[in-house]
This record gives structure tokens, C-alpha cells and sequence, in this order.
């Protein structure tokens, strides 16, 4: 699953914002299967950590209830071109993957 | 005594195998990664249980500034864009609330020291519903809706 999250930060006027989108199902765990109609495993992320020069910046907690593929955007103050930021997800089955950029 | 040692060393394994075999079938991983995901919360049914669960108070006071930046209508309710600012000082806290949700409370991020009170997300939206925002500060809890108009919901089929 590496190489799945699509991250960038841009630091302008004082203030970095950043944009992340992952690749997640994001299954609720009440949705059914239409051809089988048995309820499909709920699997997604619970954990959004965010770093900036690992500090934690942000953290997101989520349920089933956020979009597939889930886009999240955040600003913070400071941030200079080139400091790094790190974004990490946990989700409810203990898989987790980690994306860094630096920010421009 | 080689005997001995080779008992020692069959028991070890068997003792690492077994603790193996628990984290594989998550057993200890997720409770001891999710120790601060609020599952009370969020597995509510109605908005002020969740609240309750989350921040302790069942709504927040209508003020804090609160900037929801949704559409007025979603033509698929899988996938609709959210935006939350606020301009209120020392935000710890912002919560997405779909009111019309089985299961209502959506997300909640925690704002680190450095954060700005501005996040943007997607979420699923079962039907017509409001879209509320939940600001919580060192003192106070704000609240902000916004009514999106669903024509396909995002939940199941």
C-alpha cells in the first residue's frame, strides 16, 4: 500500500496549508453487498496524525462516515520552504502507512 | 543438559507464536493503537449522545465565528465537500456533524498549537440534512449549520 497518499504543503503569507488525499475504502461497515447482500467489513481510517518538523500539528479522528478516498486539508501557522511535514493514518484493522513532503 | 536447553528454547517459541498469532488477528494491535479514538462517540445515534461522549456538553452556543463551506446541493451524498473556519481564538477542536446520519458524528480534529482553525474534508451524507460544525475553545463550545440537500445519499444500497 505504499505510495498511496498524495500530499503537498505551501507555505504563503505566514501560513502553510496542506492537502492530503488518500487511498482508502472507507467501508462503514453497514453497507451491503448488492450481489451477495451480506454486509460488507467495516474498514477504514479512524487516525490522521499530521507533523510538522515532527511536531504534531493535527490530529483527525474519523468514523465510516468519511468519503472513500478521503481528502483532508489543513493550514498552520509558520512553515518555512523546505521544512518537512509527515502525514500518517491508522485504520480500525491496525494497517498504516506514512507520506512526507516538503513544503514549498 | 542440551536436553534442557532445547526445552527452554521449544517453550519460547511457543510463548512468541502465541503472541504472534494475537496481534495478527487484531487482537492487540487496534485497542492499543485506537486508545484515544472516541468510539463511544462516534458509533451514537443521535447528535447530542455524541456530543456528550466527545466534547461532554450535548450543543454548543451559536457564535465563534464558524465558516461551513459546503454545497447547497450534493448531487451524490458519497462524497460531498466540507469546509470548516472559524475566527474564534484558542480552537482545540473542530467537529463535523451530518444531523441526518444513522450514525451522525462524522470527524474531529484536534488542533495542535500551531494549527489555524480551518479544515477541509469529504464526507457521506445518507439524505437532505444539515451540515454541522462544532468548534470547541479553551472555555467555550460553538456550533454553525448548514443545510445540504442530498439527491443520491452515500450510505449503503
Amino acid at each position: 500500500m505504499a505510495g498511496n497518499i498524495k500530499i503537498r504543503a505551501k507555505a504563503e503569507g505566514g501560513e502553510t496549508s496542506v492537502k492530503a488525499l488518500m487511498t482508502h475504502p472507507m467501508e462503514t461497515g453497514l453497507r451491503k453487498d448488492k450481489k451477495t447482500g451480506e454486509l460488507v467489513p467495516a474498514h477504514y481510517i479512524t487516525e490522521v496524525t499530521c507533523k510538522w518538523k515532527d511536531k504534531v500539528v493535527l490530529t483527525a479522528l474519523w468514523s465510516g462516515g468519511v468519503s472513500q478516498n478521503p481528502y483532508l486539508a489543513y493550514k498552520f501557522k509558520g512553515g518555512q520552504a523546505g521544512d518537512p511535514v509527515e502525514l500518517t493514518w491508522v485504520d480500525n484493522k491496525g494497517e498504516t502507512e506514512t507520506a512526507t513532503d516538503k513544503i514549498t | 543438559m542440551i536436553d534442557a536447553k532445547r526445552r527452554i528454547l521449544l517453550k519460547g517459541s511457543l510463548a512468541v507464536g502465541a503472541v504472534g498469532v494475537a496481534v495478527g488477528a487484531g487482537l492487540l494491535t487496534p485497542r492499543a493503537v485506537l486508545a484515544a479514538w472516541p468510539e463511544a462517540a462516534f458509533k451514537a445515534r443521535d447528535v447530542k449522545t455524541g456530543l456528550k461522549e466527545l466534547l461532554g456538553v450535548e450543543g454548543g452556543e451559536p457564535g465563534g465565528d464558524i465558516t461551513i463551506k459546503a454545497p447547497d446541493i450534493a448531487e451524490n451524498g458519497a462524497v460531498v465537500p466540507v469546509s470548516v473556519d472559524s475566527t474564534a481564538t484558542g480552537v482545540k477542536s473542530i467537529t463535523i456533524i451530518a444531523e441526518g446520519n444513522d450514525t451522525p458524528i462524522i470527524a474531529s480534529f484536534n488542533l495542535g498549537e500551531d494549527a489555524l482553525p480551518s479544515v477541509s474534508t469529504r464526507i457521506k451524507m445518507a439524505k437532505t440534512a444539515n451540515v454541522q460544525a462544532v468548534v470547541q475553545t479553551a472555555d467555550k463550545v460553538y456550533t454553525a449549520t448548514k443545510e445540504v440537500k442530498v439527491t443520491i445519499g452515500g450510505c449503503g444500497g
